[in-house]
């Protein structure tokens, strides 16, 4: 079974600006797969060269096994739920959700009825007859999935179909997508700059910088394993020990990453530290040390004693908690 | 009371702003008042009685059809070629970037604040270059000159509210540029291209100065107009040509401004 969708070293410039630069990518049928990334970092460009609103520079494209550089993004069987919705404004619901069925000539009657059953699907039934304009933001979301589903794609873009959203919506929303796609088994890539999302969410996630791929893994893998300095920061805002510092706590001089919830304070052994800042989050405590002049942050669980600023303490964590990334992460 | 007070305005002010607008417009009504006058020599006031056979003069007279069915198909194939140029052009300018599009909006823009004697004598120096003789075509291509302008900024505002991925939504759903241009973008541009449209045929109607340098023995019915106040036999019918003038252009106007008015909202935005 060919993949999905596969990068072969694909790279999109525009002028000097790399957005993609050589991306190899493999995604999988059936998966929910994630490309995270800061703005700028390629992966809205990633989407965009799957959808056909992009041509690469160099490189090969396949979805599905069949080559995608040179073909117009309305022969393609991939459909988009933007970022805007970009629903269109002079158009009803239920002729939105028909736009796709329309070019294709499907009847009349059979167009409404797979539009009121796709309007369904996504909970909202005997909505066909407004106007986007009347819609809420949540409603407009829901509008755009029934939009590109009912197309039946064999793979659907989600351009940051949740930023727009507020964050109840989002979680319930986030919650329904992952039903959705483990009901229908359609490939969903989905373009997010929010990691809590892309953990939550994604069956693999690629993460994104400067038009690169850093890793790509299970949020499980990422999380536990970033190989570079920039994953561990951006995904989860884990402590970057320098080499030097590393060394100093466990004897190999390479960089590492050490999860904040990871640490504890202990009353004996472990390391020497100095109490910097600490900040109460509700579920815990932050606290900021300073060890040898590198900043180290760790959670406390709420119950636990909370030293005060600038009180020395001590503190350890369980031997595989400290993750090394190698001499030049 | 404050709102009354933000609200009353000096005496001498509203005085000041109704002597204005009467000098505006007074003249207007006057070139109402003499299209019933008997007297056709002169315009004494007041009129010395009223009458309505000058509009059955004038709807005896050929060279007044001649003049108006002229200015009539020349202010239509203008509007023809003003709505097809102009609408690519806003196209071209919104929806992509390219190097000099900046330069390139300037000069489509220019022959509006060109002034037309300008634009007249450039025209039929380059006629006269290019040994074209002047005729319907001249007048045509010289007014289109301007009303492919009017089309243009009508258009290219509509564009910018356009939400550029409306575009990408209908190319993604399966259309290709044709199917995309017929179900999305004409629906959403077609009330600018009316207006668009309606004040360019308003344009060339009344058309003078630009027609002068380009048209050869044919006269406009504002040339005619012009023509005819030089000679005085039944001046009145003059005036209620005017009169047909002021209704055909103003009409449009009144149209244009009611449609391009609504639909402030930015079209396609979903936040």
């Amino acid at each position: 079974m060919p993949y999905a969708v596969s990068f072969q070293q694909v790279s999109r410039h525009f002028g000097s600006v790399r957005a993609v630069d050589a991306v190899d990518l493999e995604i999988e049928p059936g998966e929910f797969f994630a490309m995270l990334g800061p703005s700028g970092s390629g992966k809205t460009t990633c989407l965009r060269l799957i959808a056909g609103f992009e041509q690469p520079t160099s490189g090969h494209i396949e979805i599905f096994g069949e080559t995608a550089e040179g073909v117009p993004p309305y022969r393609r069987n991939v459909n988009t739920v933007f970022q805007d919705y970009a629903l269109f404004p002079h158009l009803n619901v239920a002729d939105n959700v028909a736009y796709g069925l329309m070019i294709r000539g499907v009847g009349k009657a059979e167009r409404t009825r797979e539009a009121e059953a796709a309007l369904e699907m996504v909970k909202l039934p005997g909505y066909g007859a407004r106007k986007p304009g009347q819609l809420s933001g949540g409603q407009r979301q829901r509008v755009a999935l029934a939009r590109a589903l009912v197309n039946k794609p064999k793979v659907l873009l989600l351009d940051e179909p949740l930023g727009a959203l507020d964050l109840k919506l989002r979680e319930q929303m986030q919650e329904e997508l992952k039903v959705l796609q483990k009901a229908l088994g359609i490939t969903f890539v989905f373009v997010t700059h929010d990691q809590g999302e892309a953990l939550s969410m994604a069956d693999r996630i690629a993460v994104f910088n400067d038009g690169r791929i850093m890793q790509t893994g299970t949020p499980e893998e990422i999380y536990r394993r970033p190989k570079t300095r920039f994953v561990a920061d951006f995904v989860g805002s884990s402590n970057v020990l320098s080499p030097q510092l590393t060394e100093k706590l466990a004897g190999v001089a390479e960089w590492s990453s050490l999860r904040p919830e990871d640490i504890r304070l202990v009353t004996d052994g472990g390391h020497e530290a100095t109490v910097t800042g600490t900040s109460f989050l509700g579920s815990a405590t932050r606290l900021t040390l300073d060890v040898a002049g590198e900043k180290i942050n760790v959670l406390l669980p709420s119950g636990t004693r909370v030293p005060a600023q600038g009180e020395g303490v001590r503190f350890s964590w369980n031997s595989d908690a400290l993750h090394l990334m190698g001499a030049k992460a | 009371m404050r709102s009354d007070k933000q609200n009353s305005t000096p005496m001498g002010l509203k005085i000041a702003a109704g002597i204005g607008l009467a000098f505006l417009h007074l003249p207007i009504l006057l070139i109402f008042l003499y299209a019933f006058t008997t007297e056709e020599k002169s315009y004494q006031f007041p009129p010395p009685g009223l009458t309505l056979k000058w509009f059955a003069v004038t709807w005896n007279r050929p060279d007044v059809w001649e003049a108006l069915g002229l200015s009539v198909r020349v202010a239509s194939i203008s509007t023809v070629i003003a709505l097809t140029l102009g609408t690519l052009c806003a196209a071209a300018i919104s929806q992509t970037k390219f190097f000099g599009r900046e330069a390139i909006s300037l000069l489509v823009i220019l022959p509006i604040a060109l002034p037309g004697i300008i634009t007249g004598i450039s025209l039929r120096s380059a006629f006269n270059l290019a040994e074209i003789p002047f005729s319907f075509w001249t007048i045509v291509l010289g007014h289109a000159t301007f009303c492919v302008v009017v089309v243009y900024n009508n258009a290219v505002a509509r564009f910018r509210r356009m939400s550029g991925s409306l575009i990408e939504a209908s190319m993604d759903l399966g259309a290709d540029g044709f199917q995309t241009f017929r179900h999305v973008i004409l629906p959403n541009i077609g009330t600018a291209l009316l207006a668009g449209g309606m004040l360019a045929f308003a344009l060339s109607f009344d058309e003078v100065i630009v027609t002068t340098f380009t048209a050869g023995q044919q006269a406009t019915l504002p040339i005619w107009m012009l023509e005819e106040l030089v000679r005085p036999r039944q001046r009145p019918v003059t005036n209620v040509v005017a009169m047909v003038v002021v209704l055909v252009t103003f009409l449009p106007i009144l149209a244009a401004y009611h449609l391009t008015r609504d639909g402030d909202q930015i079209s396609g935005q979903g936040k």
